[in-house]
C-alpha cells in the first residue's frame, strides 16, 4: 500500500550541517564581538584617554623673566599636553582629564574683573586693560599640587603687585580675597550645585600678595592660557600649593581680615588658609615629603617652599608652620 | 540545558576587556599625564565594580528565575579579585617604589591605606576557597557563611574609595548604595521570597488526555 505523506520535508530542503553550524558560530561570534565591544565603549567613557581641548594663542610680547630675584630652574618644563590635561578646575569636572573637554567652549571674552574692598581706587578692569598693566613676562615655575604631584611651568603673567598698585590698597588692607567665575551655564558642578561651596575663593596676606613671586599669569608657554588651566587670568603661587592658585578671577577684594577660603572652609584640618608647600607637614590623609614630577618615573623629594625658601621664608620667620599650614 | 560554556566564555572576554585595553593604553603612552595615578584608579574602581557584579549575580538569576546564571559568580568575583591584586601591586611598584617596608608604613600611617590593605586581605581566602574542591572540603554551609565576608570587603573596598577622594564624594557613595541595595535584596529574599524569586521556568508535565 502506498502511503503518501504530504508533509514530508524534501531532503533538499533540510539545511545542510555545515550551514547550521557555521551560522550558530556566526551568531556567536557576533554576539561575543558586540559584548566585547560594548564593554570596550563603556571602559573607553569611564577611562577616557586626553580629549582635546581649546588651543591658545600666540602672546605678542612676551619678555623674559628679569631681575636676580626669579630663580632660574634647572628642571626640564612639563610638557604642553600634560600641563593642559591634568587639571584641577572642580567647576567643569572632578576628573582631571576631563576638564579640558568640558571647558573647551568657555567664553573668555569680554571678561572684567572688579577689584573693592579697602583700596583707594577701586575699579572694574576690563581684560585688555589688565594686559596693559605691566609688561608680560615668562616665569618659568615648579608647580606642586597637595595631591603629591609637580609640574614645571613657563607661565606667562605681571606681578600681582603692579595690578594692586593701581587701584591702591588703604593702610588698613591686611588680606586679598581673590574669587572664580561660577557661571552655571558654563560650568556643570556649579549648575549641580555639587562638591565644593561656589564661588571659589582664595586668599593671601598682602605681603604675600605683593611679593614679586606671586603673579597673575594670562598665558603659558607663549600663548594664551586654555580654560581649562584658569584662563583669561589665574593666580599662580610657586611656594603655595597649586589650589592656591585661583583660576578665572572674576573679582578681588582687600580686606582687614583672613578671608574665608574654599578649601579651608571646606575641610580646615586638610587645607590651611596658608597652605606653604612643606615637606615637613603631612596631609592628615597622605605624606607630602615626596611627589611624582609629571613625565617622570617614581618620585622626587618634595623642597621646602617648594624651593623657593630663600625668597619667600621671611614672610614667615617667627610663626610655627606646623600650626599655620 | 543552557550553553553555559559558550556564555561564560562571553563574560570572561568582557571581563578581560578593561585589562586589554589598560594594557594597550600604557603600551601606546595614552594614560594621560600622571600614569601610574591612572592605573591604580582604574585597577581600584575595576575591583570594586566587579566584586558588585559579583554579588549582583545571585539577585538576577533569582529575580529572572535564570538559575544557571550563577555560574558567572564565582568567574566574576575572581576577576574582582584580580583587579584588586593588580591595584595594590601597581601601588607598590609605582608609588611606594617597590619597597614593601614602604607599603607597610603606609598601611600603619593612613587610615584609607589600612582599610583598602585589609579589604584586599579579606579576598584572599575567598580567593583560595573558590574551588570546587574546596567547597567540597569546606562543606557548602561553611563556604556559604565564609563567603558572606565578600560583602565586608567590597563595603571596606567603596570606603577606602570614599576616604580618598578630596571632595567629589559622588562616586564612592553611588558604589556604597548599589553594595546597599543588594544587601537589601538578600535580607527581603529571606522573608519575604515570595516577591524576590521567580521560580525557574520548567516544562509542563504532559496531562492524561481526557477521552
Amino acid at each position: 500500500m502506498l502511503i503518501k505523506k504530504p508533509d514530508e520535508i524534501k531532503a533538499s530542503e533540510i539545511t545542510d550541517k555545515d550551514i547550521y553550524t557555521s551560522r550558530r558560530v556566526f551568531l556567536r561570534g557576533a554576539m561575543l564581538t558586540a559584548t566585547a565591544l560594548g564593554t570596550g565603549w563603556l571602559y573607553r567613557h569611564f577611562a577616557t584617554p586626553n580629549q582635546e581641548g581649546a588651543a591658545g594663542e600666540k602672546i605678542a610680547d612676551v619678555k623674559t623673566a628679569s631681575g636676580a630675584s626669579i630663580p632660574a630652574i634647572p628642571d626640564a618644563r612639563t610638557s604642553y599636553e600634560d600641563i593642559t590635561h591634568y587639571n584641577n578646575f572642580y567647576e567643569f569636572s572632578t576628573d582631571k582629564r576631563l576638564v579640558a573637554p568640558r571647558a573647551k567652549n568657555f567664553i573668555t571674552r569680554p571678561w572684567t574683573v572688579e577689584v573693592t574692598g579697602l583700596v583707594h581706587k577701586p575699579k572694574t578692569f576690563d581684560l585688555d586693560d589688565l594686559l596693559k598693566i605691566a609688561p608680560l613676562e615668562e616665569r618659568v615655575y615648579r608647580h606642586r599640587c597637595v595631591e603629591a604631584w609637580s609640574m614645571v611651568i613657563p607661565w606667562v603673567g605681571f606681578p600681582l603687585a603692579k595690578l594692586l598698585d593701581a587701584v591702591q590698597p588703604t593702610s588698613q588692607a591686611t588680606y586679598v580675597a581673590l574669587q572664580s567665575l561660577a557661571d552655571p551655564n558654563q560650568m556643570p558642578n556649579v549648575r549641580s550645585g555639587s562638591v565644593l561651596d561656589w564661588p571659589y575663593v582664595e586668599g593671601l596676606r598682602l605681603d604675600e600678595a605683593l611679593h614679586p613671586l606671586t603673579i597673575m599669569a594670562t598665558g603659558l608657554y607663549g600663548e594664551t592660557l586654555p580654560p581649562q588651566n584658569g584662563a583669561p587670568l589665574r593666580l599662580v603661587v610657586p611656594w603655595k600649593y597649586g589650589f592656591k592658585g585661583i583660576k578665572s578671577i572674576v573679582k578681588i577684594r582687600l580686606t582687614d581680615s583672613e578671608p574665608t577660603t574654599t578649601w579651608n572652609h571646606d575641610n580646615p584640618q586638610e587645607y590651611g588658609f596658608y597652605s606653604n608647600v612643606n615637606p615637613e607637614v603631612d596631609h592628615p590623609r597622605w605624606s607630602q615629603k615626596t611627589e611624582v614630577r609629571i613625565g617622570e618615573f617614581g618620585r622626587r623629594d618634595t623642597l621646602m617652599f617648594n624651593g623657593y625658601g630663600e625668597q619667600v621664608a621671611s614672610l614667615y620667620s617667627g610663626m610655627d608652620l606646623r600650626k599655620y599650614y | 540545558m543552557k550553553d553555559t560554556r559558550f556564555a561564560r566564555f562571553v563574560v570572561f572576554v568582557n571581563a578581560a576587556v578593561p585589562l586589554v585595553l589598560l594594557l594597550h593604553d600604557t603600551y601606546y603612552h595614552r594614560l594621560g599625564a600622571n600614569p601610574s595615578e591612572f592605573a591604580i584608579r582604574t585597577t581600584g574602581t575595576l575591583a570594586l565594580l566587579f566584586l558588585i557584579i559579583s554579588l549582583a549575580v545571585t539577585p538576577l538569576r533569582k529575580l529572572l528565575g535564570q538559575p544557571w546564571m550563577v555560574k558567572f559568580r564565582r568567574m566574576l568575583g575572581l576577576f574582582g579579585f584580580f583587579y584588586a591584586a593588580l591595584h595594590l601591586l601597581i601601588y607598590t611598584l609605582l608609588d611606594r617604589s617597590a619597597s614593601v617596608r614602604a607599603v607597610i608604613e603606609d598601611v600603619g600611617k593612613r587610615p584609607f591605606i589600612t582599610v583598602g590593605m585589609a579589604s584586599f586581605l579579606l579576598l584572599v581566602p575567598l580567593a583560595i576557597t573558590s574551588t570546587q574542591k574546596m567547597i567540597k572540603r569546606l562543606g557548602g554551609k561553611r563556604w556559604n557563611r565564609l563567603h558572606r565576608l565578600v560583602y565586608v570587603a567590597a563595603a571596606g573596598g567603596a570606603l577606602h574609595y570614599y576616604m580618598l577622594v578630596k571632595a567629589d564624594t559622588r562616586e564612592p557613595l553611588l558604589f556604597a548604595a548599589a553594595l546597599a541595595l543588594l544587601l537589601l535584596y538578600r535580607v527581603l529574599n529571606k522573608y519575604l521570597p515570595r516577591y524576590t524569586e521567580r521560580k525557574p521556568a520548567r516544562p509542563q508535565p504532559r496531562r492524561a488526555q481526557s477521552v
